[in-house]
């Protein structure tokens, strides 16, 4: 597989997750080092050079977030690394951080030295014990040897980490809802502008990213930005994990570049559908996400690649069904995660999310009524127009997608 | 002199100082957009989303009453995608609580076409009326959410706090801590609460008394000065 890769899982499986000693054998800190050396300018090149999307579902550049914090005077900054992956479908954040936590906290040393921040924060998802273990030892065996704390690495540049744990909300993921979270108040986004950049934790100057951004940060320092940029697509570059699940005989975390096809990926890669039986959907970027059909396989996975078919990476979740699945029951589950996490700030989201599950759980016991598709098109799209934060904007994509590309309830399904 | 944004509303040209958000800009055109959960003397929550506007080139529609204009914008009031958010925020609405007495609520559903039958058969949560001091009941069955009771309560005006938001999504209602009844909370009874709610799911002791025909001496004694809700909080 031309596409497949090892550059952010290259140490998983191979040193133990718990021994500095390993890490720093096989190159770890070896970025943050040479990060020290370099003016935050400079670091902050190397990364707009490599052209880093940010992974965690909103594709965003990477190095404006850090440029905008770094150019603040406010103080103090704050780094932040998103580790509360919650979306349905998505594992790669925890293979990271169980696999090889101490490149997060090298990573973001990095980042804070970029931005001239002095804290950071990982906020990690509560269902996650053991990536928090690795991670609270990873902080304590870094702080040990000076790779954080007081002049971090005979530096000048004073650094720490504090870890928060999640209390199992999907909308604190969420950015803003995620600083409201440390800071102790009920976990809601808030409104924006202003951006995190600006007014982010404790509304001071924030980067925030995500696990698997970070992830990409010490080898674009150690190789540079043009060796970041010449990895797979243009525009899209570097390496993607993509958290596989469902009807496939290997399901599991996958590093390739993004020009990898949907196709490679499930047969190739995931050793494809057992049983013999065959393909009826796939869904793509989580519960948030779109659903793609067969005659899809050939798309590539990347940012761009998906959006031009009006789909969308997300989280990287790829969520394989083959023909036995009941469709319907997997919209009901999909509805009733979006009317169970919807934090009820906004009214769309709010009614939305119960008014959507509620059609869809009668739908799913076959009782169709007249009119069925137009409720469910008017609350989706009310909810993707109106919502305040990602979350509503999101409730229906998997649902309409679904309706669109399956006529699920008659030609011309969703918009 | 303030700096001078200038934006297109509905094909109008106007300039308005830095600051100034969609909704404020638009009624200096004389043209007004639908609100209800901002209130002159609170911070823009942006929760409704009945204010909904389209501005050229945003993937959502924005909330016009926290939006600030910016220099170029071009703004839609009235659009398709505006109008069916409107009516279907109204709808759901309607299904969800008792607006039979929250005057805009109802005006606004005239204005853009809304079926309240449409999602009529949507699970309604339905609460007892709070009656627990001699100043104002709590009807929960009219409230929508809107958070300007909790807003007037705390930091936009009487840094009580007593009310809050609990559960989340659909279940979400407004609440004491520990649902105790307000004597037992840090409320003052101000009823700043009471003045912005929309909806009468507040509603002074008084007149929901004497709405329902209550006795005027028996209205006297529910609501005088020596209740024993007041003593409670002075034992305190
Ligand atoms: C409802 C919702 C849930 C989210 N959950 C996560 C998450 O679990 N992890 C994450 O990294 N980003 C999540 N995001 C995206 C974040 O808001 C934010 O965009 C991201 O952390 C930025 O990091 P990046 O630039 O490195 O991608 C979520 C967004 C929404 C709207
Ligand atoms: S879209 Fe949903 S989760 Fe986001 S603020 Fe609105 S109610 Fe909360
Ligand atoms: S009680 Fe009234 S003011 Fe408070 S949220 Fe409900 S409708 Fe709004
Ligand atoms: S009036 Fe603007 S969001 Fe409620």
């Amino acid at each position: 597989m031309a596409a497949q890769t090892q550059i952010l899982t290259e140490r998983i499986g191979k040193i133990d997750p718990s021994s500095l000693e390993e890490y720093v054998g096989s190159g770890g800190f070896e970025a943050l080092r040479r990060a020290l050396t370099l003016s935050p300018v400079d670091i902050i090149y190397e990364v707009e050079t490599s052209h880093l999307i940010g992974r965690g579902g909103a594709a965003f550049p990477t190095a404006f977030k850090w440029r905008a914090v770094a150019r603040e005077e406010a103080r103090p900054k704050y780094v932040v690394c998103n580790a509360d992956e919650s979306e349905p479908g998505t594992f790669k954040d925890r293979y990271l951080m169980e696999g090889d936590p101490f490149r997060i906290i090298e990573a973001l040393a990095i980042a804070a030295y970029a931005v001239g921040a002095n804290k950071g924060y990982i906020y990690i998802r509560g269902e996650y014990p053991l990536a928090y273990q690795r991670l609270a030892h990873a902080v304590e065996e870094s702080r040990r040897a000076a790779y954080l704390g007081f002049n971090v690495g005979g530096s000048d540049f004073c650094f720490d980490i504090e870890l928060y744990r999640g209390a199992g909300a999907y909308v604190c993921g969420e950015e803003t809802a995620l600083f409201e979270s440390i800071e102790g108040k009920r976990g809601q986004p808030r409104l924006k502008p202003p951006y995190p950049v600006t007014h982010g934790l404790f509304n001071k100057p924030t980067v925030i990213n995500n696990v698997e951004t970070l992830a990409n940060i010490p080898p674009i320092i150690l190789n540079g930005g043009f060796w970041y940029r010449s990895l797979g697509v243009h525009l899209n570059p570097g390496p993607k994990l993509y958290a596989v699940s469902g009807h496939v005989r290997r399901p599991g975390v996958y590093e390739a570049t993004m020009d990898l096809t949907l196709r490679d990926l499930i047969y190739e890669l995931a050793g494809g559908i057992p049983g013999g039986r065959k393909l009826q959907a796939v869904l793509v970027g989580g519960a948030a996400g779109a659903f793609l059909g067969p005659e899809q396989l050939d798309v590539a996975l990347g940012f761009d690649s998906l959006h031009h078919i009006g789909a969308t990476l997300g989280s990287g979740a790829v969520m394989v069904m083959d023909e036995t699945v009941d469709l319907w029951q997997v919209l009901r589950r999909v509805t009733r995660f979006f009317q169970h996490e919807s934090c009820g700030k906004c009214f769309p989201c709010q009614l939305g999310t119960q008014r959507q599950a509620e059609i869809v759980a009668r739908l799913a016991e076959g009782e169709i009524r007249p009119g069925d598709k137009a409720l469910l098109i008017d609350i989706g799209l009310t909810m993707k127009d109106a919502s305040l934060c990602g979350l509503g904007q999101t409730a229906s994509n998997a649902l309409l997608s679904a309706c669109d590309r399956f006529s699920l309830l008659g030609e011309g399904g969703g918009q | 002199m303030t700096d001078l944004v200038t934006c297109v509303i509905d094909g109008q040209s106007v300039a308005v100082p830095v600051g100034t958000t969609i909704l404020e800009a638009a009624r200096q055109l004389g043209r007004d957009i639908p609100t209800l959960c901002h209130h002159e003397a609170l911070t823009a929550s942006g929760q409704c989303r009945i204010c909904s506007v389209e501005v050229e080139g945003a993937r959502t529609l924005l909330p016009a009453c926290a939006a600030e204009v910016r220099t170029g914008m071009v703004i839609h009031t009235r659009s398709e995608r505006v109008d069916r958010s409107r009516k279907v925020i109204l709808e759901m609405l309607a299904s969800a609580a008792d607006v039979s007495e929250a005057p805009d609520i109802l005006a606004y559903a005239e204005e853009y076409g809304a079926d309240f039958s449409r999602f009529a058969d949507g699970e309604r949560l339905t609460y007892p009326i709070l009656d627990d001091n001699p100043f104002y009941i709590r009807d929960y069955n009219k409230c929508i959410l809107c958070g300007r009771c909790v807003q007037a309560c705390g930091s936009d005006m009487q840094f009580a706090f007593a009310l809050t938001i609990a559960g989340r999504g659909f279940h979400s209602h407004i609440a004491t801590f520990f649902e105790k009844p307000l004597p037992e909370t840090s409320c003052v009874f101000c009823g700043n609460c009471v003045g912005v709610c929309p909806t009468n799911a507040l509603q002074p002791k008084l007149s929901w008394l004497l709405a329902q025909g209550t006795d005027w001496n028996e209205v006297r004694e529910q609501t005088k000065k020596s209740h024993p809700a007041k003593n409670m909080r002075k034992r305190r």
